[in-house]
């Protein structure tokens, strides 16, 4: 997969290697790297500037008989994605690699034309010269009217980022493939449909043409034909032999769903995977496949014309649009695909990555996921196909891979999941496989890092970019990978792979190369993919890839990566955030110049949970960060990404506020100020939570949520009886006059609270009417009105009648009423000195805690000897003290902290029993424990 | 206000720590009736009968077709002998019919009363039920009316108890009338009821009546009088009316607030045990010992309102739900000094004014201070509903019923019990599942 730029690239970086980094190694807490860019004054996680578009975006394009390849639409259909980007050079650029060839005609030794139901391809290329990677998913289509009933289309998902295309292309695949089925079955109705109206055209005509002729014929009764008339039946034969043929179409479209499935079972299992889900996408909101017979019948208004002998030339006619070729149904249906895949795929790679891994992970977690997790069910079958396909490999890997890289390879299904079966365009494979070795031993030998030498590489890099010139490169084939899967040595490297690696690799590898487009890989069909060999990529793709990415930086990762590799022994639960802290930080939000690099790295909770402190360093460089942004900001440049995130995470009174975090005392101040802003900004629109109160968390959401979340533990000393309250499961009511403010602290809060289920989580937004006890068994975090009217004595009444179901926090008389909370638990949850600085990052830092949480719970639910007596004589009091010392020893659970787990214990043996999720409330949990009046 | 007893958020004793809330009626419940080890019936103003399930709080059945308020319940338990194990439940309405519901079927429907059926009582030895409004009905299971009494009073029947002997007692005012049921003999083929003795002793209406064990029964009024009456010969036993001083220097004016003030003594239920009467009366608790024929222990103010239920537990607690929404738990205690400390005249001072009730007041504490022997300790309070709480049932095995005129009915369970029997379920759940032992 790495062209021959690269390899001059990579030789000369091993030049900088080969002079070992001499230095006494710093101690590895205080080996933050010097942010490389920071001179530039770049981002490093910007879009490369060689990037014409600002976000990654699908464009169709057709190759059209009459004008060549040309751009039809793009998704999102708006011109400030693709900004200046050359659609037209690309739509030539990519389709003009389309491999497959696919033969429509008179094949030899048959009479009719034959329609040959290609399979769609799929081809990873690059164009460094526009700064361009592109997924293309080519499909033929066909049209009567067309040269050889075929028009060649194309749907490309282009990226900056190369890497993204490469490791996404199963989901890439899979996702197109269900817009191309979507597409093809609309264009076989439309055809179909086509050929019927022709075959009663033809008919019509022939029946004319018979009348003329006989009546020519009655007429004529000299004995010998007139050439009038012998052109009437030569007419009258063509229109015969073209009723067959077209006939024969009409059969050969009918018959597709059989032939399909006929022909594919050399990959049975795939490709009809694929199928279903082609099949499934339409079916939502439409008629399926299955009612076919419907599908291909003929309208009976039609009213058929006669054909003319001569058919116009191809260019005077006016070819169908893609929306006339398929159903106008289906092609809405393929643009809500086509705009879901946006969807799915925006952000950065590590983002999408992780994400993944999250899924997969929490679909681990099956028995104890529904409590804190939103759960979106998005299609999985993909990943779960992915899972079992790839099972037995990883299986093997777990066995012989060091513990921490344990959850990623499963997810990290990427560049080898597609292989290439065009025998033709194999080329320098060779000298790739050396390469490939070469390097490898590099790669174990690197250890150092220079941030200065980096500057200069990146440079280089620039220059690199400007100057490349145009040819089309295929850097990848099927060779290419299996060679690539077999070579295992990659075993070695136990650095797990950093969404930054990937990074810096995309941009070392774009400024190498000389040649401005290179098609990476083909794959024409997934149903070509032998099984066998199916098996074995996932893991050795995934080694492969992080081989690969670790070539231009594995410097960076070994220095920037101590925290994370510290971090590496925890295990599953603890190696997951890092990655996500990052990913989260860099792409998804797109204004990572905000954050300073390392930031990640703090925000990682060690084994002893204690977030650390920042060396010295760090923080200096903070603060200059925060000048820069405070430039940045006004910079109309970054306008465009102001409706992405909320008005107060580009406050800058707000980042002073929340950033200079020795200043905590002074932050109350400021924090209310901008909290009160940001309130008057997203009362409006940006409060989701108010039109859907419960519903699935969106990114925006979660990334807000946690914002406030964080503002209220910086801003409230009490923070954490009051987060106390909500995971013991006593119902936190948030009282206070304005509406705005305490949906918001609501919906902040509402991330530690726990489900009862897989439904929408106890939370209550807002009330006015004075509580009853049904709302503290229905509700555990209710945000209650406070009318100054003396006709709200009612709910205050209430609220003091069964204060002992509930914590009260006055967010008016800034106050909280709650049982006093001693544990260490939540004091690493929400730290307020935290360095976490934004929404997305401390969600994810919450979710990791209460993930760990949720598995100290469920050990602690289905231990068997806990809850059993061991024998008859054995009294309850027995069991009772070998619960509490199995939460205090083995949990390490210290005073109320028990409470938490027992009460996720109840929750997960009531969801573990529950016949019928979502029938009932559970019920009412409380204790009866003295309550504290807290003030600030 | 005279000092109520509280406890605070800390209840080490309580241990009803988890809640579930019942809701299915939509009108006052007043009544809860046990139907066998887990399952009970709730029925109320809104006409409807509902069976729940203890255990799991799950709604059973809902039986409707009352077109009024439920005045009384029973079961109507099937006898020892029969094959077929059908309970009834009885149900009287102020739409003067009386229904058997049985598993959601309407067995039968009377509507041929004159009043309205406030009392139910069912004589199981008999097999038969008597209705009591204002005349007296005796019916069979099969719901043929056996005979009646003549009208008696417009007031009705207002608690109607069994004695031996065949006989019943009927508080009606402030009398109490004794029937004795004759039964079908060789003679005669019809049930007869005769009124067999009146008992005048009491100065006001009749609010309770409970036997109290083979002995004896016990009746309450309104103004405040105990009796205990010897079961066999009915001649009163003991009589107390220490709740009530009525002082004969009031003026009328101070009778009205007398009057006003008589719902503070007025005897609203009785429970007992083998040694002591329990009596919620106004808003205190009173412990009678039936051996020393005295009140040894009181709680002049256990609620913030009246008493409407109390119940003791086999565990030497007592419950009591009140007009005040509350249900508070008290444990009864030897007290280990006699005369340590005074009681406190709080329940007197209530009640009277001036200069009277200092008069009134200083005899009756006296009275009071050799009285008390044991002490009833609060050791735990039950905040759920809103309103008043009419009525409870306690389960062995599953805790607390209590119906509201909230509308609501709270299932109140021992939490850490719960949570064991939870833990089971779900391991037997796992064996099933066949998960329990896959490792192995």
């Amino acid at each position: 997969m790495i062209s021959a730029p690269d390899v001059v690239a990579f030789t000369k970086e091993d030049e900088y290697e080969e002079e070992p980094y001499n230095e006494p190694a710093l101690p590895e807490e205080y080996s933050v790297p010097l942010f490389p860019f920071a001179s530039q004054g770049a981002n490093p996680w910007s879009k490369l500037s060689g990037a014409k578009f600002s976000r990654d975006f699908i464009l169709i394009s057709e190759f059209s008989e009459q004008v060549g390849p040309q751009p039809l639409l793009t998704i999102p259909n708006d011109t400030k994605v693709f900004g200046t980007f050359d659609l037209n050079y690309f739509s030539l650029r990519i389709m003009s690699v389309d491999y497959q060839a696919s033969f429509v005609g008179h094949p030899p030794g048959s009479a009719y034309p034959k329609l040959n139901f290609v399979e769609d391809s799929k081809v990873v290329l690059g164009d460094s010269k526009e700064g361009a990677f592109a997924y293309v998913h080519h499909l033929t289509l066909y049209d009567l009217e067309a040269r050889g009933f075929v028009r060649p289309f194309c749907m490309a998902y282009i990226s900056a980022d190369q890497h993204k295309i490469m490791q996404q292309f199963q989901e890439l695949s899979a996702e197109f493939s269900k817009a191309s089925e979507c597409l093809k079955t609309g264009n076989r109705k439309a055809f179909a449909g086509e050929l019927e109206k022709k075959l009663k055209d033809l008919d019509y005509t022939r029946t004319v043409l018979h009348t003329e002729t006989e009546i020519q014929k009655k007429a004529n009764d000299k004995g010998f034909y007139s050439s009038q008339a012998i052109e009437k039946a030569n007419e009258l034969a063509s229109v015969e032999k073209s009723i067959i043929e077209h006939q024969d179409l009409l059969k050969q479209i009918r018959s597709y769903p059989h032939r399909k499935v006929k022909g594919s079972d050399l990959s049975s299992g795939e490709i009809e995977h694929t199928q279903d889900q082609a099949n499934q996408a339409p079916a939502t909101s439409n008629p399926d496949e299955t009612d076919d017979t419907d599908l291909y019948t003929c309208r009976p208004a039609y009213i058929p014309k006669l054909i003319k002998a001569k058919s116009t030339k191809c260019f005077d006619k006016k070819l169908k649009t893609l929306e006339e070729l398929c159903d106008t149904e289906y092609f809405t249906q393929t643009l809500a695909q086509l705009s879901h895949i946006e969807h799915m795929f925006r952000g950065d790679l590590c983002y999408l990555l992780t994400s993944q891994i999250d899924r997969a992970l929490l679909k681990q977690q099956h028995i104890t996921n529904f409590l804190f997790e939103d759960f979106v069910e998005v299609d999985d079958k993909m990943v779960e196909k992915q899972e079992c396909v790839s099972s037995q490999p990883r299986q093997d890997k777990l066995l012989s891979r060091p513990l921490e890289e344990c959850p990623i390879p499963k997810v990290l299904i990427s560049v080898g999941s597609y292989k290439s079966s065009v025998e033709s365009v194999l080329i320098k494979m060779e000298q790739e496989l050396g390469d490939e070795e070469y390097k490898e031993v590099e790669v174990t030998e690197s250890s150092s890092f220079d941030p200065q030498e980096n500057l200069d590489y990146l440079d280089m890099d620039m220059k690199g970019s400007i100057s490349s010139g145009e040819s089309i490169e295929v850097l990848g084939t099927e060779k290419s990978t299996s060679v690539l899967s077999k070579s295992d040595s990659q075993g070695s490297l136990t650095v797990p792979l950093s969404p930054l690696v990937v990074r810096s690799k995309a941009v070392s590898h774009r400024t190498i190369s000389e040649d401005s487009i290179e098609v990476l890989s083909t794959c024409p069909s997934e149903a070509l993919i032998p099984d066998d060999f199916k098996a074995s990529y996932p893991s050795a793709i995934n080694e492969e890839e992080s081989y690969a990415d670790n070539e231009g930086a594995i410097h960076f990762q070994a220095s920037i990566s101590p925290p994370e590799l510290g971090e590496a022994g925890e295990g599953n639960l603890e190696n997951t955030p890092p990655q996500i802290d990052s990913s989260c930080c860099i792409g998804k939000e797109s204004d990572g110049k905000l954050v300073p690099f390392p930031t990640p790295a703090h925000t990682l909770s060690d084994e002893d949970g204690v977030v650390s402190i920042p060396p010295q360093r760090y923080r200096q460089k903070d603060e200059g960060f925060h000048v820069d942004f405070a430039v940045e900001n006004t910079n109309p440049s970054s306008q465009d990404n102001c409706e992405a995130f909320p008005a107060y995470e580009l406050d800058p009174s707000y980042l002073l506020a929340s950033r200079d975090v020795s200043k905590t005392s002074l932050d109350n101040y400021s924090d209310t100020t901008s909290y009160v802003s940001s309130v008057a900004s997203t009362s409006s629109d940006r409060t989701p939570s108010s039109a859907h109160p419960v519903g699935p968390s969106s990114e925006r959401h979660k990334k807000r949520a946690g914002q406030n979340a964080l503002k209220f533990i910086r801003q409230y000393p009490f923070a954490h009886p009051a987060i106390y309250s909500l995971l013991s499961g006593r119902t936190l009511v948030v009282l206070g006059e304005d509406e705005t403010i305490v949906r918001k602290l609501v919906t902040a809060l509402s991330i530690f609270v726990p489900n009862y289920g897989r439904y929408a989580k106890p939370v209550k937004h807002w009330v006015s009417s004075p509580l009853h006890i049904m709302d503290f068994q229905k509700w555990k975090l209710i945000g209650l009105q406070r009318v100054a009217s003396p006709g709200s004595a009612g709910t205050l009444h209430a609220l003091s009648r069964y204060s002992r179901y509930t914590s009260i926090l006055d967010l008016d008389n800034k106050t909280l009423r709650c049982p006093l909370y001693r544990g260490t638990l939540v004091p690493r949850l929400a730290d307020h000195r935290t360095q976490i600085k934004r929404g997305s990052t401390y969600y994810l830092h919450v979710q990791s805690m209460l993930t760990q949480l949720c598995s100290k719970a469920f050990l602690y639910t289905f231990c068997h000897h806990l809850h059993l007596p061991a024998h008859d004589k054995e009294t309850e009091e027995l069991v009772a003290s070998r619960q509490v010392s199995f939460l205090r020893l083995n949990l390490g659970l210290v005073n109320e902290d028990v409470r938490v787990v027992q009460y996720l214990a109840e929750l997960l043996k009531l969801h573990y029993m529950q016949e019928s999720p979502g029938s009932s409330h559970p019920m009412l949990r409380f204790d009866y424990v003295p309550s504290f009046l807290y003030k600030i | 206000k005279s000092p109520l007893q509280t406890i605070g958020e800390e209840q080490t004793q309580n241990p009803y720590t988890e809640l579930l809330v019942l809701k299915a009626h939509h009108d006052i419940v007043r009544f809860l009736v046990q139907l066998d080890d887990y399952r009970f019936a709730s029925a109320g103003d809104d006409g409807i009968v509902v069976i729940w399930n203890a255990q799991t709080g799950e709604k059973l059945l809902e039986l409707s077709g009352h077109t009024q308020k439920i005045t009384a319940i029973i079961t109507f338990p099937s006898l020892e002998s029969c094959e077929e194990k059908n309970q009834l439940i009885l149900t009287a309405s102020a739409d003067r019919t009386v229904w058997d519901c049985d598993t959601g079927r309407q067995v039968q429907r009377v509507s041929c009363f004159q009043s309205t059926v406030k009392c139910l009582t069912v004589l199981k030895r008999l097999d038969i039920w008597l209705s009591g409004g204002n005349d007296l009905c005796v019916w069979n299971r099969k719901l043929d009316l056996l005979c009646k009494t003549s009208h008696l009073s417009d007031t009705g029947i207002s608690a109607l108890v069994e004695i031996p002997k065949n006989c019943v007692i009927a508080a009606v005012g402030k009398e109490l009338i004794i029937f004795r049921l004759v039964a079908p003999t060789e003679g005669s083929l019809e049930w007869e009821i005769i009124e067999v003795k009146r008992l005048l002793d009491h100065q006001d209406n009749i609010l309770s009546l409970v036997n109290v064990n083979d002995k004896s029964f016990v009746t309450g009024s309104h103004v405040g009088e105990l009796i205990i009456w010897d079961v066999l010969d009915w001649t009163m036993q003991a009589y107390e009316r220490n709740f009530w001083d009525p002082s004969p220097q009031l003026d009328t004016q101070q009778e009205i607030k007398l009057c006003q003030k008589q719902n503070d003594i007025s005897i609203h239920h009785f429970t007992c045990d083998e040694e002591n009467v329990f009596a919620a009366v106004g808003r205190g608790l009173y412990v009678y010992n039936l051996q020393m024929k005295r009140v040894i222990a009181c709680q002049k103010t256990a609620h913030d309102s009246n008493v409407l239920h109390i119940a003791k537990l086999p565990n030497r607690q007592l419950i009591s739900c009140s007009e005040d929404g509350s249900v508070r738990i008290w444990e009864l205690r030897e007290k280990q000094q006699l005369t340590a400390e005074p009681v406190p005249t709080g329940f007197f001072n209530m009640w009277g004014f001036g200069r009277v009730n200092k008069q009134a007041s200083q005899p009756v504490k006296k009275q009071q201070e050799n009285a008390t022997l044991c002490s009833l300790e609060l050791i735990g309070d039950l905040i759920g509903h809103s309103s008043s709480v009419e009525m409870f049932l306690y389960f062995e095995d599953h805790g607390l019923v209590t119906c509201s005129a909230d509308h609501l009915i709270i299932l109140w369970k021992n939490g850490e019990r719960e949570s064991g029997l939870r833990s089971l379920k779900l391991f037997q759940k796992l064996e099933e599942n066949g998960d329990l032992y896959l490792a192995v």
